[in-house]
């Protein structure tokens, strides 16, 4: 029996943004089901990885290869790639002022209708399907008459993009720090969404400076990142070990990934 | 060029779709100023004594001023000197002089304003609007007027107004943009051919919006029209007036007057939905729109609120502005002004603070893209008297592109210390993040564009009657599109 094709496979992956490369070889395969997570100091290139994979343009992709269930992932514009079915929840979410937060909501899933050839939501039924995944994470509806991300508190912030996400229903979901900002009870609301997101059509790859998101969404699958490349992967229990060792320590090992150690180090 | 950036510029393409000419006999004067033209002016329309004396008043000083030191300079827009020689001053569609009723009305004339979205017959008509129609040099229809009628509401063009009313009009023409005002207002009041006059009388609630449509169509010709608002005591009226013109590629002077007074306790809200043709990407042609509009707080609690979305015209320079006199008195300004290719707007607006206790807020909203450069320029004046007095200014600009400009000249004279002035601005850019979580979500960037511009916009459209509103959204729509570069 041959082996199926990852949702998402990455090979050799090199970007820069004003002319400094960011990540310099990373290889990665993600299935269908799995939740990946990638951690590793800043500046190692998690967030550039995140957003290379989400399309935007500021980051120039120099080599390599990005396959999307089977399909050259780099030949498509950021919105191609939603309607593909990639989500990325943004470290830093956006404000839109002036435009109601579940506005921008229906227009960013109708358009995905659309495209994709569905037929598009109309308001009732709209508002049904986000009133019930706003109870994913806890969200009153005070939220909904707002300008999108406009005036919210970091922890609120947060909730909206794993609300999209429970909203949009991606296949493919990047959650970028999703955890940096949050005190204690909204890492755990936003967690308990998350894992009740997750699914075996669905993959995530779970971006984080701490292991301490790792013990609410609990990863099939830990890499660490380092100065733009996989170092070292592992189980659950990678992200234990750093936590005890601190990133000096793990980077310095030998890796796992077979690539990633074979260009001397600069 | 980033990839964002052609397909904003690929969408910008887009036809002025109001831009047809309708074929139409017309009876025009021949091109030029002087005397004698405003004598025949006149006496086409058939004119009590006291207008033309008006007229030649205002001709003569407008002479004076165009001897002296001639048009304005002081607004930030340039244009090649304009020769108020070669303009033609009156052009009417040739028909019976004044329709008594909508059958009489030549059929195109009637399809033109069905094609602009505005049906005049009984069957089709906009239901809760009363339509003034105005185009070139004159008035060709008016809806419900009977109807307004039963509630003692007059509404007609303003030549009828002469004809049927003029006490009022002697009354009140002049009473707030006097003849000297200032150049262009000037030369309206020696020329001025058309335009809409409605008083409500006291007590009384306007049941309906009631607007004004005005369509410039003749070549060579300037549009010059008049509309004149009186609310009386503890009346309400909610009016709006839209604008468009053929596409040519030569420019066309519009000066016009608006003029409203708000007795005690009345309130008018007036609308502008200005969308006169931009002229093309080049900056070839486009419509000159130099409007001088103002409203006088006559009466105690009385309260006057412009609103404004701008889209067209080559160049906009306009000031709706709010004289406060009675005591407790409110002015507002709401504008959305966007400057697109190589249009220029000035514009913005003067709080005059007379009366105690008067207030005024202003919220200005620009959006400069292509080479547009967009101006706000406002006056808040607070006098001796006008103790108590408050005002808020906020004026947000946001740009599209490296190429365009925006520029605030606020003037704030506060002469007592008792009043309260605060002014707040910002200026921003559309962002390539915000542009990026859109199209993260699924949304195009022609779309995102246009839903960021319109949020950025939005306090000011709630200020539109319903329908309005939605069109105000869809022209800036059309208006931006191919707008980053």
């Amino acid at each position: 029996m041959t082996r199926t094709e990852p949702m998402l496979r990455v090979m050799d992956l090199h970007a820069k943004v004003a002319g400094k490369e960011i990540l310099r070889g990373i290889d990665l395969e993600v299935g269908a089901g799995e939740v990946h997570a990638i951690m590793g100091p800043n500046g190692s290139g998690k967030s550039t990885f995140a957003q290379v994979l989400a399309g935007r343009e500021t980051f120039e992709v120099t080599k390599g290869e990005v396959l999307y269930q089977g399909k050259d992932l780099l030949a498509l514009s950021p919105e191609e790639r939603a309607v593909a079915g990639i989500f990325m929840a943004f470290q830093y979410p956006v404000e839109i002022p002036g435009v109601g937060n579940l506005y921008f909501l229906r227009t960013a899933l109708n358009a995905l209708r659309k495209r994709r050839g569905e037929e598009e939501l109309d308001a009732m039924d709209f508002l049904a399907l986000a009133k019930e995944r706003m109870k994913l994470v806890a969200m009153d509806e005070s939220f909904t008459g707002r300008s999108v991300n406009e005036g919210f508190s970091g922890g609120e912030k947060k909730r909206n993009e794993i609300f999209q996400m429970a909203v949009l229903d991606p296949k493919l979901a990047i959650l970028d720090e999703t955890d940096s900002g949050l005190d204690i009870d909204a890492l755990r609301t936003v967690a308990s969404g998350v894992n009740s997101l997750r699914s075996k059509d669905r993959a995530m790859i779970v971006i984080t400076h701490y292991q301490r998101l790792l013990e609410y969404i609990v990863p099939d699958r830990v890499h660490v990142m380092g100065s733009g490349r996989i170092v070292r992967s592992g189980g659950r229990e990678l992200a234990l070990e750093l936590e005890q060792k601190g990133y000096a320590q793990v980077e310095g090992r030998p890796t796992v990934s077979g690539r990633a150690g074979g260009e001397a180090a600069q | 060029m980033s990839t964002t950036a052609k397909t904003v510029e690929a969408a910008v393409n887009r036809e002025y779709e109001w831009g047809f000419v309708t074929d139409i006999e017309a009876d025009a004067l021949a091109p030029g100023l002087n005397e004698d033209i405003i004598r025949l002016i006149s006496s086409k329309k058939n004119e009590p004594e006291f207008m033309l004396e008006w007229r030649l008043r205002a001709y003569r000083h407008w002479v004076k001023m165009d001897k002296g030191a001639g048009e304005p300079r002081w607004a930030n827009v340039t244009h090649p000197p304009i020769d108020y020689q070669s303009i033609v001053y009156y052009s009417a569609p040739k028909q019976s002089m004044v329709p008594g009723s909508l059958e009489e009305v030549d059929p195109k004339l009637l399809q033109t304003f069905e094609k602009l979205g505005i049906p005049l017959g009984e069957q089709k008509r906009l239901t809760g609007v009363a339509v003034d129609a105005v185009f070139d040099s004159v008035s060709v229809a008016t809806t419900f007027k009977g109807k307004l009628a039963e509630l003692g509401i007059i509404f007609c063009s303003f030549s009828e107004a002469v004809q049927h009313h003029p006490d009022l009009i002697e009354t009140y023409l002049g009473s707030v943009v006097p003849y000297t005002d200032n150049f262009f207002a000037s030369l309206n009041s020696a020329v001025f051919t058309d335009g809409s006059f409605c008083y409500i009388p006291k007590g009384v609630r306007c049941p309906m919006e009631l607007s004004t449509y005005f369509r410039i169509n003749a070549a060579g010709s300037g549009q010059f029209e008049r509309t004149l608002i009186v609310a009386d005591e503890g009346s309400y009226v909610s009016y709006l007036e839209g604008c468009t013109a053929p596409m040519r590629d030569e420019n066309q002077l519009h000066a016009a007057v608006v003029e409203l007074v708000a007795l005690d306790n009345a309130q008018i809200k007036y609308a502008t939905i200005q969308n006169w043709y931009a002229g093309d990407q080049e900056g070839r042609g486009g419509i000159y729109n130099f409007v001088t509009k103002r409203g006088k707080c006559v009466g105690r609690r009385s309260k006057i609120s412009w609103t404004q979305v701008e889209t067209g015209s080559a160049i906009t320079w306009k000031y709706p502005s709010v004289i406060l006199q009675g005591d407790d008195s409110v002015g507002e300004f709401h504008s959305v002004a966007l400057t697109n290719n190589y249009q220029q707007a000035d514009t913005g607006t003067k709080m005059i603070h007379i009366g105690k206790n008067t207030r005024s807020t202003i919220l200005s909203k620009g959006i400069s893209a292509g080479h547009g450069q967009n101006t706000y320029r406002g006056l808040v004046k607070i006098q001796k008297g006008a103790t108590g007095s408050r005002n808020y200014t906020q004026c947000d600009s946001l740009l599209l592109g490296q190429r365009c400009g925006a520029h605030t000249m606020p003037y704030i004279e506060v002469k007592n210390t008792s009043s309260q002035v605060e002014h707040e601005a910002s200026t921003s850019k559309i962002g390539e993040d915000q542009l990026f979580y859109c199209t993260q979500r699924g949304i195009s960037e022609e779309d995102a564009v246009s839903m960021i511009v319109n949020g950025f916009c939005r306090e000011v459209f709630k200020e539109l009657p319903m329908e309005f509103a939605v069109e105000a959204q869809k022209l800036l729509s059309v208006s931006l599109e191919g707008s980053i570069g």
